[in-house]
């Protein structure tokens, strides 16, 4: 069954917290992954792997780059599901 | 006439690592040696790679140096006579002849003159490959002793201002010796290739575009995020896929040494296997930097040298790179 958007947003609020200790919290659809919540590229890649996982979707790796803020990654999740 | 009978090799039954033997570049290559030229820092390489300095070979110091110290400790570690070794297997990207073979002279400096002698080109895998090779020549009955060798010196092919892998790299090779055993020592090898992804990580040009002008010395270059999801992902399966057919626990492991990449790729893969508390897992990379097909007999050396693992004990090898190429056993510890 596909998730919502707010569950989506949850679970990947987990993940960023695992990869980087942010708060869960912190992890909100307006902030940039880059820009605001400080992650690397390296530690982007882990999490997109991890949601791949986490959610059973294909993130292309094209695609990545650009998922800017949580709410690009959560709304690209949500659709692929 | 009656048909001959054809002799065949005798088998034996189990094999083992006897012994291993390690050599370093002569240089201590800090983070600030490097950062300039690729408008970096200390702190950024540590936090992208893990890596504080890199041991890279000076420039009278040549790969065939670094493999010859390496496999003389192995052979007197092992306790065996040069001339007691059946074959010499030398895995390598950074010889720098395109023929003849590393191997061949190889044999010849360290007295092992005329043992069969090739080279196998599976970058970072190559070293896993070779204890393959060995693996199945000793139990075949065709070679009693197998030098197996890993060794670059990745500093003579880096661009400086390469942000993509050059300030990884370094320089080294490790060694081993591997013979016939009255146990079982050496687990069957997961191995494989895709060259769906063949330039995911290689060469900038050919030899051919540098004879014709249409580029400059070739040096090693990677697409990081493709490398990465692969080293992890499918690595992680690899590395299990290895455990069950060896019939080993993760559990009873002494030690998991991966291939010297990056430390993210290491922590990610220890992660992603669940790897439980107690099994060390080898993180030589931080004063040794990415040595290719040295990694994983360098960084095994060194757990073995520092007393964290002992002898007996069980670990998880793994070499990854380009191609793309891997090979994944389980060993006992020598």
């Amino acid at each position: 069954m596909a998730l919502s958007q707010t569950e989506v947003l949850a679970g990947l609020a987990e993940i960023v917290n695992e990869e980087t200790g942010i708060d869960t919290s912190s992890v909100q659809m307006d902030k940039s992954f880059v820009d605001d919540l400080d992650i690397d590229s390296i530690s982007m890649l882990t999490i997109v792997m991890n949601a791949e996982g986490k959610f059973g979707v294909t993130i292309p790796e094209e695609k990545v780059a650009d998922l800017i803020t949580v709410g690009d990654a959560v709304n690209y999740i949500t659709d692929a599901q | 006439m009656s048909q001959p009978t054809l002799n065949q090799y005798s088998p034996v039954k189990y094999s083992r690592i006897y012994s291993l033997g390690a050599a370093r570049g002569d240089l201590v290559v800090t983070n600030d040696d490097i950062a300039g030229p690729i408008d970096s820092s200390d702190e950024w390489i540590q936090r992208r790679t893990g890596i504080i300095s890199r041991r890279r070979a000076s420039k009278d110091l040549s790969l065939m140096d670094m493999a010859v110290e390496a496999s003389n400790i192995a052979i007197k570690r092992a306790g065996i006579n040069p001339s007691d070794i059946g074959a010499v297997i030398f895995s390598t990207i950074t010889h720098p002849h395109q023929t003849p073979s590393a191997a061949a002279l190889l044999a010849d400096k360290i007295g092992a003159n005329p043992a069969p002698a090739y080279d196998v080109s599976a970058a970072c895998a190559g070293y896993c490959y070779g204890i393959a090779q060995a693996d199945a020549l000793v139990r075949s009955g065709m070679a009693k002793f197998v030098l197996v060798v890993g060794g670059e010196k990745l500093s003579d092919f880096i661009d400086p201002t390469d942000r993509t892998i050059s300030f990884l790299l370094a320089d080294g090779a490790g060694a081993a010796i591997v013979g016939p055993s009255e146990t079982a020592g050496i687990s069957p090898t997961v191995w494989g290739s895709d060259g769906s992804h063949w330039d995911a990580v290689g060469m900038t040009a050919s030899l051919l575009e540098l004879r014709d002008g249409e580029a400059g010395w070739p040096t090693l270059v990677q697409d990081g995020a493709t490398v990465f999801k692969w080293a992890v992902w499918e690595m992680v399966k690899v590395a299990k896929e290895a455990l069950e057919v060896a019939g080993v626990k993760a559990e009873e492991l002494s030690a998991i040494v991966t291939h010297q990449a990056n430390i993210r790729i290491i922590d990610e893969l220890a992660k992603q296997l669940a790897v439980p508390e107690g099994v060390v897992i080898a993180r030589d990379i931080i004063y040794t930097g990415n040595t290719s097909a040295a990694s994983v007999p360098l960084a095994m050396d060194a757990l073995l040298t520092s007393g964290e693992v002992k002898s007996g004990g069980l670990a998880l090898q793994i070499g990854f790179g380009a191609g793309l190429a891997f090979a994944a056993q389980i060993v006992v510890l020598p």
